[in-house]
């Protein structure tokens, strides 16, 4: 599918998609709690058959964190990036897609553990590269470690 | 051999090696010296450790075209119980800094330090605005040539070996390297 078809079926699907001009993927800002309900008709509909979760990362944009999804689906060979936006910051929550695409597990266990975003019905939301106990999250603009950080 | 624009006459001599033979107990160095410095120096065993992109430099000095067995420098070693040396390739991070101690404690005396890179030797790029890195190897085990670059090419890596060399060859059975945890003979 190319990805005019594939902008009018996501729009279509989703009325409150908020779409972004980017060089390299088709891109679109989901409102928080339609994203499972849009990743599992992606991933379970004949036509775009999203198969493959290639990515997921966080981003802290100081006024709200998001979550960003890369999908591809292999029989297809059509990408595309997911944005889901937090409306608070401080204990910013987004629905898990462990359910429909199994490496999301350990990717947002890594989001949850360096920027905080904590994901609904997650199996199993521990710290994932840092120690048990560690306070807060580096990745966050605002993290202070006055004892191992050296501002420049 | 030299180094580029360097006479091998200056690279053969060194100042300050001269100087620690000199002031390091007095002793002429004898036949059994001569003869451990020669072994010692000419099949130092590396471990296999490399933590980035440093790694790829050290193992292209391994590889056919540096090829640094010429220079007696020669097979990995998987176990730190077999190795010679390590060669700290790549940055050090706060959660690798015990697994390194560890590693540098289970090898045998005599043992020896490779600081190589930025990030090893200082913690390089990552020095700054980081809640993670380790600023430089020498905070976890004592290091004999520290080698810059990012990531040094291979002819450094040479180099940096061949002053590990050197400094091998000035040992002496009377007054032994000292290392921080114990002493042979």
């Amino acid at each position: 599918m190319d990805n005019a078809t594939l902008k009018d079926r996501i729009l279509g699907m989703v009325p409150g998609a908020e779409f972004q001009e980017t060089k390299q993927f088709l891109t679109f800002v989901i409102p928080a709690g339609q994203m499972h309900d849009l990743a599992l008709r992606l991933k379970n509909d004949a036509d775009l058959a999203f198969d493959y979760l290639f990515c997921l990362s966080g981003v802290d944009y100081v006024k709200y964190l998001e979550v960003v999804y890369h999908l591809e689906s292999t029989a297809h060979k059509h990408q595309l990036v997911l944005k889901v936006r937090t409306e608070d910051r401080e204990n910013g929550a987004v629905d898990t897609v462990c359910d429909i695409w199994r490496t999301a597990e350990l990717h947002e266990r890594e989001v949850y553990d360096l920027l905080g975003v904590k994901f609904n019905h997650h199996p199993d939301l521990r710290r994932f590269f840092l120690e048990e106990g560690w306070k807060g999250h580096p990745l966050r603009k605002d993290y202070v470690d006055e004892v191992n950080i050296v501002e420049l | 051999m030299g180094i580029k624009n360097m006479k091998e006459a200056d690279f053969r001599d060194n100042e300050t090696l001269d100087l620690f033979k000199k002031t390091g107990g007095n002793v002429i160095v004898s036949t059994l010296d001569a003869i451990m410095d020669w072994g010692r120096s000419n099949s130092i065993w590396p471990l296999t450790f490399a933590t980035s992109c440093c790694g790829i430099e050290m193992m292209a000095t391994g590889a056919s075209r540096h090829d640094f067995a010429r220079f007696g420098i020669e097979v990995y070693r998987a176990s730190p119980r077999q190795a010679d040396v390590i060669v700290v390739a790549g940055t050090i991070v706060n959660k690798m800094a015990p697994v390194l101690r560890r590693l540098y404690d289970q090898m045998s005396d005599p043992k020896y330090v490779i600081a190589m890179g930025a990030c090893a030797v200082s913690g390089g790029p990552f020095f700054y605005n980081t809640y993670h890195v380790v600023r430089g190897v020498d905070h976890v085990i004592p290091v004999d040539v520290y080698i810059p670059g990012c990531p040094p090419r291979p002819e450094a890596l040479l180099y940096g070996v061949m002053q590990l060399q050197r400094k091998i060859k000035l040992e002496t059975l009377r007054d032994p390297r000292k290392t921080e945890n114990l002493k042979l003979y």
